[in-house]
Protein backbone atom coordinates (compact mmCIF):
# COMPACT_ATOMS: atom_id res chain seq x y z
CA UNK A 1 0.00 0.00 0.00
CA UNK A 2 2.80 2.40 -0.78
CA UNK A 3 1.15 5.62 -1.80
CA UNK A 4 3.96 8.11 -2.11
CA UNK A 5 4.20 9.18 -5.70
CA UNK A 6 7.78 9.14 -6.87
CA UNK A 7 8.45 10.95 -9.98
CA UNK A 8 10.56 8.21 -11.46
CA UNK A 9 8.66 5.00 -10.95
CA UNK A 10 11.66 3.22 -9.58
CA UNK A 11 11.87 -0.53 -9.35
CA UNK A 12 11.72 -1.56 -5.71
CA UNK A 13 15.07 -3.29 -5.74
CA UNK A 14 17.03 -0.42 -7.28
CA UNK A 15 18.01 2.52 -5.05
CA UNK A 16 16.46 5.82 -6.08
CA UNK A 17 19.83 7.46 -6.71
CA UNK A 18 20.51 5.00 -9.50
CA UNK A 19 17.43 5.91 -11.51
CA UNK A 20 17.54 9.62 -10.87
CA UNK A 21 20.76 9.90 -12.86
CA UNK A 22 18.86 8.67 -15.95
CA UNK A 23 19.17 11.36 -18.60
CA UNK A 24 17.70 14.58 -17.26
CA UNK A 25 17.38 15.87 -20.83
CA UNK A 26 14.71 13.31 -21.80
CA UNK A 27 12.96 14.09 -18.57
CA UNK A 28 12.41 17.63 -19.75
CA UNK A 29 11.24 16.89 -23.28
CA UNK A 30 9.10 13.82 -22.70
CA UNK A 31 5.89 13.29 -20.81
CA UNK A 32 6.69 9.60 -20.58
CA UNK A 33 10.06 7.98 -20.94
CA UNK A 34 10.35 4.23 -20.72
CA UNK A 35 13.56 2.36 -21.49
CA UNK A 36 14.28 -1.33 -21.20
CA UNK A 37 11.18 -1.98 -19.13
CA UNK A 38 10.65 -5.59 -18.12
CA UNK A 39 7.81 -7.00 -16.04
CA UNK A 40 7.53 -10.72 -15.43
CA UNK A 41 4.77 -12.70 -13.77
CA UNK A 42 6.08 -15.96 -12.31
CA UNK A 43 9.10 -15.97 -14.60
CA UNK A 44 7.09 -15.18 -17.74
CA UNK A 45 8.01 -11.76 -19.09
CA UNK A 46 4.78 -10.06 -20.10
CA UNK A 47 6.66 -6.87 -20.88
CA UNK A 48 10.11 -7.56 -22.24
CA UNK A 49 12.63 -4.70 -22.62
CA UNK A 50 10.02 -2.27 -23.83
CA UNK A 51 10.91 1.27 -24.93
CA UNK A 52 8.36 4.03 -25.16
CA UNK A 53 8.44 7.81 -25.32
CA UNK A 54 5.44 10.09 -25.28
CA UNK A 55 5.84 13.81 -25.92
CA UNK A 56 3.97 16.29 -23.72
CA UNK A 57 0.54 16.84 -25.20
CA UNK A 58 0.76 13.84 -27.47
CA UNK A 59 -2.21 11.50 -27.89
CA UNK A 60 -1.04 7.90 -28.19
CA UNK A 61 -3.29 4.92 -28.77
CA UNK A 62 -2.15 1.43 -27.81
CA UNK A 63 -3.51 -1.60 -29.65
CA UNK A 64 -2.74 -5.25 -29.14
CA UNK A 65 -4.47 -8.54 -28.72
CA UNK A 66 -6.05 -9.48 -25.43
CA UNK A 67 -3.56 -10.50 -22.76
CA UNK A 68 -0.52 -8.95 -24.44
CA UNK A 69 0.20 -6.71 -21.46
CA UNK A 70 -1.49 -3.39 -22.23
CA UNK A 71 -3.13 -3.04 -18.84
CA UNK A 72 0.09 -4.15 -17.18
CA UNK A 73 1.99 -1.36 -18.94
CA UNK A 74 -0.67 1.14 -17.91
CA UNK A 75 -0.50 0.07 -14.27
CA UNK A 76 3.25 0.50 -14.33
CA UNK A 77 2.96 3.98 -15.82
CA UNK A 78 0.37 4.84 -13.18
CA UNK A 79 2.95 3.93 -10.53
CA UNK A 80 0.84 1.07 -9.20
CA UNK A 81 3.23 -1.75 -10.06
CA UNK A 82 6.82 -1.41 -8.87
CA UNK A 83 8.02 -4.97 -9.49
CA UNK A 84 9.83 -3.80 -12.59
CA UNK A 85 13.23 -3.58 -14.16
CA UNK A 86 14.30 -0.67 -16.33
CA UNK A 87 13.74 3.06 -16.39
CA UNK A 88 10.31 4.65 -16.18
CA UNK A 89 9.79 8.40 -15.95
CA UNK A 90 6.27 9.78 -15.64
CA UNK A 91 4.74 13.11 -14.59
CA UNK A 92 3.63 13.53 -11.03
CA UNK A 93 0.09 14.50 -12.00
CA UNK A 94 -1.47 11.55 -13.71
CA UNK A 95 -4.92 10.07 -13.78
CA UNK A 96 -6.17 6.61 -14.66
CA UNK A 97 -9.49 5.28 -15.88
CA UNK A 98 -9.24 1.55 -15.37
CA UNK A 99 -10.67 -1.17 -17.56
CA UNK A 100 -13.19 -1.91 -14.79
CA UNK A 101 -14.73 1.28 -13.32
CA UNK A 102 -13.43 0.64 -9.77
CA UNK A 103 -15.75 3.10 -8.05
CA UNK A 104 -15.88 2.96 -4.27
CA UNK A 105 -19.30 1.37 -3.68
CA UNK A 106 -19.72 3.16 -0.33
CA UNK A 107 -19.44 6.63 -1.78
CA UNK A 108 -22.07 8.38 -3.84
CA UNK A 109 -21.06 9.00 -7.44
CA UNK A 110 -20.13 12.65 -6.90
CA UNK A 111 -17.98 11.81 -3.88
CA UNK A 112 -16.22 9.20 -5.98
CA UNK A 113 -15.44 11.85 -8.56
CA UNK A 114 -13.90 14.15 -5.94
CA UNK A 115 -12.07 11.42 -4.01
CA UNK A 116 -8.41 12.24 -3.50
CA UNK A 117 -8.56 15.71 -5.04
CA UNK A 118 -6.50 18.20 -3.06
CA UNK A 119 -8.10 21.17 -1.34
CA UNK A 120 -11.64 19.93 -0.66
CA UNK A 121 -13.37 21.03 -3.88
CA UNK A 122 -17.11 21.55 -3.71
CA UNK A 123 -19.85 19.39 -5.10
CA UNK A 124 -20.26 21.73 -8.06
CA UNK A 125 -16.90 20.57 -9.41
CA UNK A 126 -18.11 16.99 -9.47
CA UNK A 127 -21.41 17.99 -11.00
CA UNK A 128 -19.63 19.83 -13.78
CA UNK A 129 -17.42 16.81 -14.52
CA UNK A 130 -20.39 14.46 -14.47
CA UNK A 131 -22.32 16.75 -16.74
CA UNK A 132 -19.51 16.55 -19.27
CA UNK A 133 -19.91 12.79 -19.46
CA UNK A 134 -23.71 13.08 -19.48
CA UNK A 135 -24.20 11.70 -16.01
CA UNK A 136 -25.47 14.74 -14.12
CA UNK A 137 -28.79 13.02 -13.37
CA UNK A 138 -26.99 10.28 -11.42
CA UNK A 139 -24.87 12.52 -9.20
CA UNK A 140 -26.43 11.22 -6.01
CA UNK A 141 -26.66 7.56 -6.95
CA UNK A 142 -24.82 4.69 -5.28
CA UNK A 143 -22.29 3.18 -7.71
CA UNK A 144 -23.84 -0.29 -7.47
CA UNK A 145 -27.03 1.08 -8.98
CA UNK A 146 -25.29 2.39 -12.10
CA UNK A 147 -25.40 0.55 -15.40
CA UNK A 148 -22.10 -0.70 -16.81
CA UNK A 149 -21.74 2.23 -19.19
CA UNK A 150 -22.78 4.75 -16.54
CA UNK A 151 -20.17 3.40 -14.15
CA UNK A 152 -17.55 3.66 -16.89
CA UNK A 153 -18.49 7.26 -17.54
CA UNK A 154 -18.35 8.06 -13.82
CA UNK A 155 -14.87 6.55 -13.77
CA UNK A 156 -13.94 8.67 -16.79
CA UNK A 157 -15.26 11.79 -15.08
CA UNK A 158 -13.20 10.91 -12.02
CA UNK A 159 -10.05 10.76 -14.17
CA UNK A 160 -10.82 13.92 -16.16
CA UNK A 161 -11.58 16.08 -13.15
CA UNK A 162 -7.99 15.61 -11.96
CA UNK A 163 -6.63 17.74 -14.82
CA UNK A 164 -3.55 15.57 -15.20
CA UNK A 165 -0.38 15.93 -17.25
CA UNK A 166 -0.69 12.30 -18.24
CA UNK A 167 -4.05 10.65 -18.75
CA UNK A 168 -4.06 6.86 -18.85
CA UNK A 169 -7.23 5.33 -20.27
CA UNK A 170 -7.76 1.57 -20.33
CA UNK A 171 -10.56 0.79 -22.77
CA UNK A 172 -12.74 3.51 -21.30
CA UNK A 173 -15.45 3.22 -23.92
CA UNK A 174 -15.84 -0.54 -23.88
CA UNK A 175 -19.31 -0.75 -22.37
CA UNK A 176 -20.87 2.23 -24.15
CA UNK A 177 -23.50 2.18 -26.86
CA UNK A 178 -22.53 3.58 -30.27
CA UNK A 179 -23.90 7.06 -29.67
CA UNK A 180 -22.61 7.54 -26.13
CA UNK A 181 -19.28 6.18 -27.27
CA UNK A 182 -19.00 8.80 -30.00
CA UNK A 183 -19.89 11.49 -27.46
CA UNK A 184 -17.35 10.20 -24.97
CA UNK A 185 -14.65 10.01 -27.64
CA UNK A 186 -15.39 13.57 -28.62
CA UNK A 187 -15.26 14.58 -24.97
CA UNK A 188 -11.85 13.02 -24.44
CA UNK A 189 -10.63 14.61 -27.68
CA UNK A 190 -11.85 18.04 -26.60
CA UNK A 191 -10.47 17.72 -23.12
CA UNK A 192 -7.13 16.65 -24.51
CA UNK A 193 -6.99 19.66 -26.81
CA UNK A 194 -8.06 22.03 -24.08
CA UNK A 195 -5.76 20.67 -21.39
CA UNK A 196 -2.87 19.75 -23.62
CA UNK A 197 -2.11 16.68 -21.54
CA UNK A 198 -0.44 13.57 -22.85
CA UNK A 199 -2.87 10.70 -23.30
CA UNK A 200 -2.24 6.98 -23.53
CA UNK A 201 -5.40 5.26 -24.65
CA UNK A 202 -5.64 1.48 -24.65
CA UNK A 203 -8.31 0.31 -27.04
CA UNK A 204 -9.38 -2.63 -29.18
CA UNK A 205 -11.08 -0.36 -31.68
CA UNK A 206 -8.76 0.52 -34.57
CA UNK A 207 -11.14 3.18 -35.84
CA UNK A 208 -11.18 4.86 -32.44
CA UNK A 209 -7.39 4.82 -32.38
CA UNK A 210 -7.11 6.43 -35.81
CA UNK A 211 -9.82 8.94 -34.96
CA UNK A 212 -8.19 10.24 -31.78
CA UNK A 213 -4.48 9.53 -31.76
CA UNK A 214 -1.37 11.30 -33.07
CA UNK A 215 0.38 7.98 -32.99
CA UNK A 216 -0.89 4.41 -32.85
CA UNK A 217 1.24 1.72 -31.24
CA UNK A 218 0.75 -2.00 -31.58
CA UNK A 219 2.02 -4.07 -28.70
CA UNK A 220 3.10 -7.65 -29.18
CA UNK A 221 5.49 -10.07 -27.49
CA UNK A 222 6.08 -7.61 -24.68
CA UNK A 223 7.35 -4.77 -26.85
CA UNK A 224 5.98 -2.03 -29.10
CA UNK A 225 6.01 -4.05 -32.30
CA UNK A 226 4.63 -1.44 -34.66
CA UNK A 227 4.19 2.29 -34.74
CA UNK A 228 2.00 4.38 -37.04
CA UNK A 229 1.87 8.15 -37.15
CA UNK A 230 -1.55 9.63 -37.92
CA UNK A 231 -1.04 12.96 -39.66
CA UNK A 232 -4.65 13.62 -40.58
CA UNK A 233 -6.09 17.04 -39.80
CA UNK A 234 -8.55 17.38 -36.95
CA UNK A 235 -11.45 17.07 -36.66
CA UNK A 236 -11.04 13.82 -38.51
CA UNK A 237 -13.49 12.42 -40.95
CA UNK A 238 -13.92 8.68 -40.98
CA UNK A 239 -15.10 8.80 -44.59
CA UNK A 240 -11.76 10.32 -45.66
CA UNK A 241 -9.97 7.80 -47.95
CA UNK A 242 -6.69 8.36 -46.08
CA UNK A 243 -8.48 7.46 -42.87
CA UNK A 244 -9.66 4.21 -44.39
CA UNK A 245 -6.16 3.53 -45.67
CA UNK A 246 -4.59 3.99 -42.23
CA UNK A 247 -7.24 1.87 -40.61
CA UNK A 248 -6.80 -0.88 -43.19
CA UNK A 249 -3.03 -0.77 -42.67
CA UNK A 250 -3.35 -1.16 -38.94
CA UNK A 251 -5.95 -3.88 -39.24
CA UNK A 252 -3.67 -5.73 -41.59
CA UNK A 253 -0.83 -5.30 -39.17
CA UNK A 254 -2.95 -6.76 -36.38
CA UNK A 255 -4.18 -9.49 -38.71
CA UNK A 256 -0.65 -10.38 -39.81
CA UNK A 257 0.30 -10.70 -36.20
CA UNK A 258 -2.51 -13.08 -35.43
CA UNK A 259 -1.86 -15.06 -38.59
CA UNK A 260 1.79 -15.42 -37.65
CA UNK A 261 0.63 -16.54 -34.22
CA UNK A 262 -1.58 -19.23 -35.68
CA UNK A 263 1.17 -20.58 -37.93
CA UNK B 1 -49.65 -23.59 -18.67
CA UNK B 2 -48.55 -24.33 -22.21
CA UNK B 3 -49.74 -21.88 -24.79
CA UNK B 4 -49.65 -23.14 -28.33
CA UNK B 5 -50.15 -20.69 -31.11
CA UNK B 6 -51.27 -23.10 -33.82
CA UNK B 7 -53.65 -25.94 -33.21
CA UNK B 8 -51.64 -29.05 -34.07
CA UNK B 9 -54.50 -30.63 -35.96
CA UNK B 10 -54.70 -27.89 -38.56
CA UNK B 11 -51.04 -27.97 -39.56
CA UNK B 12 -50.89 -31.67 -40.30
CA UNK B 13 -52.76 -31.74 -43.62
CA UNK B 14 -50.54 -28.94 -44.93
CA UNK B 15 -47.32 -30.87 -44.74
CA UNK B 16 -48.58 -34.40 -45.34
CA UNK B 17 -48.02 -34.32 -49.08
CA UNK B 18 -44.60 -32.66 -49.01
CA UNK B 19 -41.65 -34.95 -49.78
CA UNK B 20 -39.44 -36.12 -46.87
CA UNK B 21 -36.49 -33.79 -47.42
CA UNK B 22 -38.71 -30.76 -47.67
CA UNK B 23 -40.54 -31.80 -44.53
CA UNK B 24 -37.37 -31.63 -42.49
CA UNK B 25 -36.69 -28.19 -43.87
CA UNK B 26 -40.21 -27.02 -43.19
CA UNK B 27 -40.15 -28.09 -39.56
CA UNK B 28 -36.75 -26.53 -39.07
CA UNK B 29 -37.95 -23.25 -40.52
CA UNK B 30 -41.06 -23.06 -38.37
CA UNK B 31 -40.03 -24.51 -35.00
CA UNK B 32 -42.86 -25.55 -32.73
CA UNK B 33 -43.51 -22.83 -30.15
CA UNK B 34 -41.86 -23.52 -26.76
CA UNK B 35 -43.89 -23.83 -23.61
CA UNK B 36 -44.37 -20.30 -22.34
CA UNK B 37 -44.20 -19.53 -18.68
CA UNK B 38 -45.93 -16.44 -17.34
CA UNK B 39 -43.55 -14.28 -15.31
CA UNK B 40 -45.75 -12.57 -12.79
CA UNK B 41 -44.81 -9.27 -11.24
CA UNK B 42 -43.18 -9.73 -7.85
CA UNK B 43 -46.04 -8.02 -6.03
CA UNK B 44 -48.68 -10.48 -7.22
CA UNK B 45 -46.58 -13.47 -6.19
CA UNK B 46 -46.87 -12.48 -2.57
CA UNK B 47 -49.85 -13.47 -0.52
CA UNK B 48 -52.26 -10.80 0.57
CA UNK B 49 -51.80 -11.50 4.30
CA UNK B 50 -49.59 -8.82 5.87
CA UNK B 51 -46.10 -9.84 6.80
CA UNK B 52 -46.36 -9.20 10.54
CA UNK B 53 -49.47 -11.35 10.74
CA UNK B 54 -47.75 -14.22 8.96
CA UNK B 55 -44.79 -13.93 11.26
CA UNK B 56 -46.79 -13.86 14.50
CA UNK B 57 -49.06 -16.83 13.67
CA UNK B 58 -46.46 -19.47 14.50
CA UNK B 59 -45.57 -18.23 17.99
CA UNK B 60 -49.23 -17.62 18.84
CA UNK B 61 -50.16 -21.17 17.84
CA UNK B 62 -47.32 -22.48 20.01
CA UNK B 63 -48.54 -20.45 22.98
CA UNK B 64 -52.08 -21.76 22.59
CA UNK B 65 -50.78 -25.33 22.49
CA UNK B 66 -48.71 -24.70 25.63
CA UNK B 67 -51.67 -23.22 27.50
CA UNK B 68 -53.84 -26.19 26.45
CA UNK B 69 -51.27 -28.69 27.70
CA UNK B 70 -50.99 -26.87 31.04
CA UNK B 71 -54.76 -26.58 31.46
CA UNK B 72 -55.32 -30.29 30.80
CA UNK B 73 -52.65 -31.18 33.35
CA UNK B 74 -50.26 -32.83 30.90
CA UNK B 75 -47.69 -30.15 31.77
CA UNK B 76 -47.50 -29.68 35.54
CA UNK B 77 -46.31 -26.44 37.18
CA UNK B 78 -43.17 -28.21 38.54
CA UNK B 79 -42.04 -28.91 35.00
CA UNK B 80 -43.19 -25.74 33.30
CA UNK B 81 -45.65 -23.10 34.44
CA UNK B 82 -48.54 -22.18 32.15
CA UNK B 83 -48.41 -19.03 30.01
CA UNK B 84 -51.20 -17.50 32.06
CA UNK B 85 -49.32 -18.05 35.33
CA UNK B 86 -46.14 -16.68 33.79
CA UNK B 87 -47.89 -13.51 32.66
CA UNK B 88 -49.21 -13.04 36.18
CA UNK B 89 -45.77 -13.56 37.78
CA UNK B 90 -44.20 -11.21 35.26
CA UNK B 91 -46.77 -8.58 36.24
CA UNK B 92 -45.93 -9.07 39.92
CA UNK B 93 -42.18 -8.88 39.31
CA UNK B 94 -42.60 -5.68 37.33
CA UNK B 95 -44.94 -4.20 39.93
CA UNK B 96 -42.57 -4.71 42.87
CA UNK B 97 -39.66 -3.36 40.83
CA UNK B 98 -37.42 -6.43 41.23
CA UNK B 99 -37.45 -7.22 37.52
CA UNK B 100 -36.53 -3.75 36.36
CA UNK B 101 -33.71 -3.41 38.88
CA UNK B 102 -32.36 -6.84 37.86
CA UNK B 103 -32.60 -5.83 34.21
CA UNK B 104 -30.79 -2.58 34.87
CA UNK B 105 -27.96 -4.42 36.62
CA UNK B 106 -27.63 -6.98 33.83
CA UNK B 107 -27.83 -4.38 31.09
CA UNK B 108 -25.10 -2.34 32.73
CA UNK B 109 -22.85 -5.39 32.83
CA UNK B 110 -23.47 -6.20 29.16
CA UNK B 111 -22.99 -2.60 28.10
CA UNK B 112 -19.70 -2.32 29.98
CA UNK B 113 -18.42 -5.63 28.65
CA UNK B 114 -19.54 -4.85 25.15
CA UNK B 115 -17.93 -1.42 25.15
CA UNK B 116 -14.64 -2.76 26.47
CA UNK B 117 -14.67 -5.77 24.16
CA UNK B 118 -15.49 -3.65 21.11
CA UNK B 119 -12.63 -1.34 21.96
CA UNK B 120 -10.14 -4.14 22.46
CA UNK B 121 -11.37 -6.30 19.58
CA UNK B 122 -11.49 -3.58 16.93
CA UNK B 123 -8.30 -2.02 18.27
CA UNK B 124 -6.37 -5.26 17.92
CA UNK B 125 -7.93 -5.94 14.52
CA UNK B 126 -6.92 -2.50 13.25
CA UNK B 127 -3.37 -2.99 14.46
CA UNK B 128 -2.97 -6.39 12.85
CA UNK B 129 -5.08 -5.57 9.79
CA UNK B 130 -3.35 -2.33 8.86
CA UNK B 131 0.25 -3.02 9.80
CA UNK B 132 2.39 -5.95 8.73
CA UNK B 133 4.32 -5.78 12.00
CA UNK B 134 1.06 -5.58 13.95
CA UNK B 135 -0.09 -8.75 12.27
CA UNK B 136 3.08 -10.57 13.21
CA UNK B 137 2.85 -9.45 16.81
CA UNK B 138 -0.89 -9.64 17.46
CA UNK B 139 -2.48 -12.23 15.24
CA UNK B 140 -0.73 -15.38 16.47
CA UNK B 141 -1.39 -14.78 20.21
CA UNK B 142 -5.00 -13.82 19.56
CA UNK B 143 -5.57 -16.90 17.43
CA UNK B 144 -4.11 -19.02 20.23
CA UNK B 145 -6.16 -17.41 22.99
CA UNK B 146 -9.26 -17.75 20.86
CA UNK B 147 -9.20 -21.50 21.20
CA UNK B 148 -9.57 -21.31 25.01
CA UNK B 149 -13.29 -21.56 25.88
CA UNK B 150 -13.76 -18.24 27.62
CA UNK B 151 -16.36 -19.55 30.06
CA UNK B 152 -13.71 -21.84 31.45
CA UNK B 153 -11.85 -18.79 32.69
CA UNK B 154 -14.55 -17.82 35.20
CA UNK B 155 -12.77 -19.46 38.19
CA UNK B 156 -9.52 -17.77 37.28
CA UNK B 157 -11.28 -14.40 36.90
CA UNK B 158 -12.92 -14.80 40.30
CA UNK B 159 -9.50 -15.39 41.85
CA UNK B 160 -8.09 -12.36 40.04
CA UNK B 161 -10.96 -9.93 40.30
CA UNK B 162 -12.88 -11.12 43.36
CA UNK B 163 -16.64 -11.58 43.26
CA UNK B 164 -17.82 -8.06 42.40
CA UNK B 165 -18.71 -6.70 39.00
CA UNK B 166 -15.20 -6.96 37.57
CA UNK B 167 -15.08 -10.72 36.79
CA UNK B 168 -18.51 -10.55 35.15
CA UNK B 169 -17.59 -7.64 32.94
CA UNK B 170 -14.25 -9.29 32.18
CA UNK B 171 -15.93 -12.49 30.99
CA UNK B 172 -18.27 -10.55 28.71
CA UNK B 173 -15.38 -8.47 27.40
CA UNK B 174 -13.43 -11.59 26.59
CA UNK B 175 -16.38 -13.20 24.84
CA UNK B 176 -17.01 -10.09 22.75
CA UNK B 177 -13.40 -9.45 21.78
CA UNK B 178 -12.70 -12.50 19.62
CA UNK B 179 -15.59 -12.52 17.16
CA UNK B 180 -15.10 -8.79 16.63
CA UNK B 181 -11.38 -9.19 16.14
CA UNK B 182 -11.79 -12.01 13.64
CA UNK B 183 -14.46 -10.27 11.57
CA UNK B 184 -12.89 -6.83 11.50
CA UNK B 185 -9.51 -8.34 10.64
CA UNK B 186 -11.01 -10.47 7.87
CA UNK B 187 -12.97 -7.43 6.69
CA UNK B 188 -9.83 -5.31 6.42
CA UNK B 189 -7.87 -8.02 4.66
CA UNK B 190 -10.78 -8.77 2.35
CA UNK B 191 -11.04 -5.27 0.91
CA UNK B 192 -10.83 -5.48 -2.87
CA UNK B 193 -7.20 -4.83 -3.85
CA UNK B 194 -8.41 -3.24 -7.08
CA UNK B 195 -10.18 -0.57 -5.07
CA UNK B 196 -7.07 0.07 -3.01
CA UNK B 197 -5.13 0.42 -6.23
CA UNK B 198 -7.73 2.83 -7.57
CA UNK B 199 -7.46 4.84 -4.36
CA UNK B 200 -3.69 4.97 -4.76
CA UNK B 201 -4.02 6.15 -8.34
CA UNK B 202 -6.35 8.92 -7.16
CA UNK B 203 -3.55 10.22 -4.98
CA UNK B 204 -4.93 9.24 -1.60
CA UNK B 205 -2.41 9.28 1.21
CA UNK B 206 -1.95 6.20 3.35
CA UNK B 207 -4.33 7.55 5.95
CA UNK B 208 -6.75 8.59 3.17
CA UNK B 209 -6.70 5.04 1.86
CA UNK B 210 -7.51 3.70 5.32
CA UNK B 211 -10.27 6.21 5.85
CA UNK B 212 -11.92 6.17 2.44
CA UNK B 213 -11.26 2.65 1.19
CA UNK B 214 -10.14 0.16 3.83
CA UNK B 215 -12.42 1.04 6.75
CA UNK B 216 -15.64 1.44 4.74
CA UNK B 217 -14.78 -1.80 2.97
CA UNK B 218 -14.32 -3.58 6.28
CA UNK B 219 -17.56 -2.23 7.73
CA UNK B 220 -19.86 -5.07 6.60
CA UNK B 221 -17.52 -7.56 8.22
CA UNK B 222 -17.30 -5.45 11.36
CA UNK B 223 -21.08 -5.35 11.70
CA UNK B 224 -21.32 -9.10 11.26
CA UNK B 225 -18.75 -9.37 14.02
CA UNK B 226 -20.77 -7.04 16.19
CA UNK B 227 -23.83 -9.20 15.76
CA UNK B 228 -21.94 -12.34 16.75
CA UNK B 229 -20.47 -10.46 19.68
CA UNK B 230 -23.86 -9.42 20.96
CA UNK B 231 -25.06 -13.01 20.92
CA UNK B 232 -21.99 -14.08 22.84
CA UNK B 233 -22.34 -11.17 25.25
CA UNK B 234 -25.72 -12.46 26.42
CA UNK B 235 -24.36 -15.96 26.71
CA UNK B 236 -21.43 -14.73 28.78
CA UNK B 237 -23.84 -12.72 30.93
CA UNK B 238 -25.91 -15.80 31.71
CA UNK B 239 -22.82 -17.77 32.71
CA UNK B 240 -21.30 -14.95 34.72
CA UNK B 241 -24.49 -14.21 36.62
CA UNK B 242 -25.19 -17.78 37.59
CA UNK B 243 -21.87 -18.10 39.31
CA UNK B 244 -21.62 -16.02 42.39
CA UNK B 245 -24.03 -13.15 41.77
CA UNK B 246 -26.16 -11.24 44.21
CA UNK B 247 -28.11 -9.17 41.71
CA UNK B 248 -29.21 -9.25 38.08
CA UNK B 249 -31.42 -11.50 36.05
CA UNK B 250 -29.13 -14.48 36.50
CA UNK B 251 -29.34 -14.08 40.25
CA UNK B 252 -33.14 -13.97 40.02
CA UNK B 253 -33.00 -17.26 38.15
CA UNK B 254 -30.70 -18.96 40.62
CA UNK B 255 -33.00 -17.89 43.42
CA UNK B 256 -36.04 -19.19 41.56
CA UNK B 257 -34.30 -22.50 40.97
CA UNK B 258 -33.83 -22.96 44.72
CA UNK B 259 -37.58 -22.49 45.23
CA UNK B 260 -38.58 -24.56 42.17
CA UNK B 261 -40.30 -21.51 40.66
CA UNK B 262 -40.41 -22.48 36.98
CA UNK B 263 -42.64 -19.45 36.34
CA UNK B 264 -39.96 -16.98 37.47
CA UNK B 265 -37.31 -18.85 35.50
CA UNK B 266 -39.39 -18.63 32.33
CA UNK B 267 -39.98 -14.92 32.91
CA UNK B 268 -36.22 -14.41 33.17
CA UNK B 269 -35.64 -16.44 30.01
CA UNK B 270 -38.18 -14.31 28.20
CA UNK B 271 -36.39 -11.19 29.41
CA UNK B 272 -33.08 -12.56 28.10
CA UNK B 273 -34.70 -13.33 24.77
CA UNK B 274 -36.32 -9.93 24.62
CA UNK B 275 -33.04 -8.16 25.33
CA UNK B 276 -31.33 -10.30 22.70
CA UNK B 277 -33.97 -9.35 20.15
CA UNK B 278 -33.57 -5.70 21.05
CA UNK B 279 -29.82 -5.90 20.56
CA UNK B 280 -30.30 -7.60 17.21
CA UNK B 281 -32.73 -4.90 16.20
CA UNK B 282 -30.19 -2.23 17.06
CA UNK B 283 -27.50 -3.89 14.93
CA UNK B 284 -29.93 -4.33 12.06
CA UNK B 285 -30.81 -0.64 12.20
CA UNK B 286 -27.12 0.19 12.26
CA UNK B 287 -26.57 -1.98 9.21
CA UNK B 288 -29.42 -0.37 7.36
CA UNK B 289 -28.02 3.03 8.18
CA UNK B 290 -24.34 2.37 7.47
CA UNK B 291 -24.61 -0.07 4.58
CA UNK B 292 -27.12 1.81 2.46
CA UNK B 293 -24.78 1.51 -0.47
CA UNK B 294 -25.07 -2.23 -0.53
CA UNK B 295 -27.85 -3.62 -2.67
CA UNK B 296 -29.06 -6.50 -0.56
CA UNK B 297 -30.88 -9.67 -1.32
CA UNK B 298 -34.06 -9.42 0.72
CA UNK B 299 -35.38 -12.91 0.04
CA UNK B 300 -38.77 -13.84 -1.17
N1 LIG C 1 -1.15 -10.29 -11.17
C1 LIG C 1 -0.89 -11.13 -12.20
N2 LIG C 1 -0.35 -12.34 -11.97
C2 LIG C 1 -0.08 -13.19 -12.99
N3 LIG C 1 -0.29 -12.89 -14.26
C3 LIG C 1 -0.81 -11.69 -14.57
C4 LIG C 1 -1.15 -10.74 -13.55
N4 LIG C 1 -1.66 -9.64 -14.13
C5 LIG C 1 -1.63 -9.89 -15.45
N5 LIG C 1 -1.13 -11.11 -15.72
C6 LIG C 1 -0.96 -11.70 -17.04
O1 LIG C 1 -0.25 -10.79 -17.85
C7 LIG C 1 -0.74 -10.83 -19.17
C8 LIG C 1 -1.09 -9.42 -19.61
O2 LIG C 1 -2.21 -8.96 -18.88
P1 LIG C 1 -2.90 -7.57 -19.19
O3 LIG C 1 -4.00 -7.38 -18.21
O4 LIG C 1 -1.85 -6.54 -19.22
O5 LIG C 1 -3.46 -7.82 -20.64
P2 LIG C 1 -4.21 -6.78 -21.61
O6 LIG C 1 -3.30 -6.58 -22.78
O7 LIG C 1 -4.65 -5.61 -20.87
O8 LIG C 1 -5.44 -7.64 -22.09
P3 LIG C 1 -6.95 -7.17 -22.35
O9 LIG C 1 -6.96 -6.54 -23.68
O10 LIG C 1 -7.71 -8.46 -22.36
O11 LIG C 1 -7.35 -6.27 -21.27
C9 LIG C 1 -1.92 -11.78 -19.16
O12 LIG C 1 -1.49 -13.00 -19.72
C10 LIG C 1 -2.27 -11.93 -17.73
O13 LIG C 1 -2.75 -13.22 -17.49
MG1 LIG D 1 -6.48 -4.89 -20.21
Amino acid sequence: MATDVHRPVSPEAVPASETSQATPSTQATQAVHVAGLTRAFDGRAVIDRLDLDVRPGEFVALLGRSGCGKSTLLRILAGLDRDIEGTVLVPRRKAVAFQAPRLMPWKKVWRNVLLGLPGKPGRAVAEQALKEVGLDHRTDAWPKTLSGGEAQRASLARALVREPDLLLLDEPFGALDALTRIKAQRLVGELWQRRGCAVLLVTHDVEEAVLLADRVLVMDDGVIAHEQRIDLDRPRDITDPRFAELRAGLLERLGVDTAAEAA
Amino acid sequence: MSISHAPPGSSEPDISDIPDGALVKATAATPSPPDLEPLLPASSRRTRIPRWLRRTTGPVLLLILWQLLSATGVLTADVLASPGRITQVAGDLIADGSLSSAMATSLTRVAAGLALGTLVGTGLALVSGLFRIGEDLVDAPVQMLRTVPFVGLIPLFIIWFGIGEAPKVAIITLGVTFPLYLNVYAGIRGVDSQLIEAGESLGLSRWGLVRHVVLPGALPGALTGLRYSLGIAWLALVFAEQVNADSGIGFLMVQARDFLRTDVIVVCLIVYAFLGLLADFIVRSLERLLLQWRPTFTGR
